[in-house]
């Protein structure tokens, strides 16, 4: 179990320690700086966050001393010739299925790092980056350089090659709402699934497109949506279009992996060969953004469901955990030491983070509650934080 | 030669760049960009995005005279020119 918990907040990286059995905040870091993701490489202790800088572009920001000082790097960029199909919000008719009219392309930048992950212990300098408009990027140096993976960026469900020309096959990545604070409808990666068992197995999902697979390093990449269902579109079981919060695996049994989508709780026991919906929408568990595995256990998991989706708050004022300990067959209600009256928390999709029997999540309102039984109890470490965007323990 | 104002929130980043007079050869506003940029290294990084384009949510003005070339920044800027760089306010 880690002794520490590293916040990526509205207003800077905010970062709980574990001393003398009290979980104590350190004085916050990148103060007045939107931070989207922020953690700890567990290989070297290498802090990282992403910084969502509203007019200087976003950068990552690298601390090689425990935080003690940190430093941007710029180097993360798309390269020159890289374009992707520009996508706009799709009005009331709209069919992601349908032809789309004549192509019309744009020059990608890097508009936000969504997502951080880290490479196996055998890559001590591999890193991963994912990115709005929808690029994978890679590092071999420990994060001095990076490299848009461009089997993924040119993959066929995404028209092809466009380094090379116009589009090719037909473009099935949707955009996120999440893009449209940057002023596009573009498609996002907040989700990279490492395999700790095998360092060329990889997975990303993408908001709105759905979980893609490479089992070559990154070289190739293919579609993994079979049992994935989507309640809003006409053909719910379309091959994309899907739109995942977050997806995640098991640590030690990763052919296990779990996704909270959109439209649901989904379960993999077959490394995303097959997904099957296990919400229990009258228990409550259906809506919402995180959703994390157990490290030893591929059938257990925790999500901290909301409210439907045009709500989006806790339902029913109260807010509370759903634990599974037997692959969404069942779901346990934890509700103690959470507030179950006037609570209108949402906890988005890289907020909530387990670490042996520890949980932690943080919520938009600024507040974030951690528990030591697997989440039989919960403690607040806050009520007045900046809203919390992400939550991992170090 | 013109000088160069900005907003004091990039000396956060560039702290070499505070409380000092920052004059730059007479060009284009590329050209005056890349020499802050040889003063402080990196710094186009936080004004352009990684296509030269100005960032959205940034302004420049030459004199009284917001820039009328973001993409391609060809505006000169005259020998005793000032230029303002500074944050739109639709950044929030």
């Amino acid at each position: 179990m880690s002794d520490m918990v590293v916040l990526g907040t509205r207003k800077g990286t905010i970062i709980f320690v574990r001393i003398n059995a009290r979980w104590q905040p350190r004085p916050i870091a990148h103060v007045g700086v939107p931070v989207c993701y922020a953690a700890r490489d567990p290989r070297d202790g290498t802090l990282w966050a992403s910084l969502d800088h509203g007019h200087w572009g976003p950068k990552l920001s690298r601390s090689r001393d425990d935080g003690k000082t940190w430093s941007d790097i710029s180097s993360l960029k798309y390269p020159q010739g890289a374009r992707y199909i520009v996508k706009y919000l799709p009005t009331p008719d709209f069919n992601p299925e349908a032809p789309s009219a004549q192509a019309e392309y744009a020059d990608a930048t890097v508009l936000k790092i969504w997502n951080i992950a880290f490479g196996n212990a055998d890559q001590p300098n591999k890193l991963y980056a994912g990115t709005i408009p929808g690029g994978l990027f890679v590092s071999d140096d420990g994060g001095d350089s990076w490299e848009l993976n461009r089997p993924l960026w040119n993959h066929d469900s995404r028209g092809g090659d466009l380094f090379a020309g116009d589009a090719t096959t037909e473009n099935h990545w949707n955009g996120t709402p999440a893009s449209i604070d940057y002023g596009v409808f573009e498609p996002g990666i907040h989700s990279i699934i490492t395999n700790p068992q095998d360092s060329n197995h990889l997975y990303v999902a993408v908001s709105t497109a759905g979980v893609i697979e490479s089992t070559d390093g990154g070289k190739t990449w293919e579609g993994r949506n079979r049992g994935m269902l989507m309640d809003y579109l006409p053909n719910p079981e379309s091959d994309w279009g899907h739109d995942p919060h977050f997806v995640t695996n098991c640590a030690n049994q990763p052919n296990h992996l779990w996704q909270q989508n959109h439209c649901g709780v989904f379960y993999s026991d077959d490394s995303a060969q097959n997904w099957k919906k296990v919400s229990m929408p009258e228990v409550g568990v259906h809506f919402g953004f995180p959703i994390v595995a157990d490290a030893n256990d591929g059938k257990t998991a925790w999500v901290v469901p909301a409210s439907a989706d045009s709500e989006r708050i806790a339902i029913n004022g109260g807010l509370f955990v759903a634990r599974t300990t037997d692959g969404g067959q069942s779901w346990q209600i934890l509700r103690n030491g959470l507030p179950q009256e006037n609570a209108y928390d949402i906890v988005l999709r890289h907020a909530l983070d387990a670490s042996g029997d520890y949980l932690c999540f943080g919520s938009s309102t600024g507040n974030v509650y951690l528990s030591e039984d697997r989440g039989e109890t919960w403690q607040c470490l806050g009520n007045n934080l900046p809203p919390v965007y992400s939550v991992r323990f170090g | 030669m013109p000088s160069v104002e900005m907003t004091q929130h990039l000396y956060r980043f560039f702290p070499q760049l505070k409380d000092r007079v920052i004059t730059v050869p007479a060009g284009s506003v590329a050209e005056v960009l890349q020499a802050i940029n040889e003063i402080a290294p990196g710094f186009t990084d936080y004004v352009l995005d990684e296509r030269g384009v100005l960032r959205r949510h940034v302004n420049l003005c030459i004199n009284n005279t917001v820039v009328v070339d973001k993409t391609k920044l060809t505006d000169r800027i005259p020998e005793d020119g000032t230029v303002y760089i500074f944050q739109a306010l639709s950044g929030g």
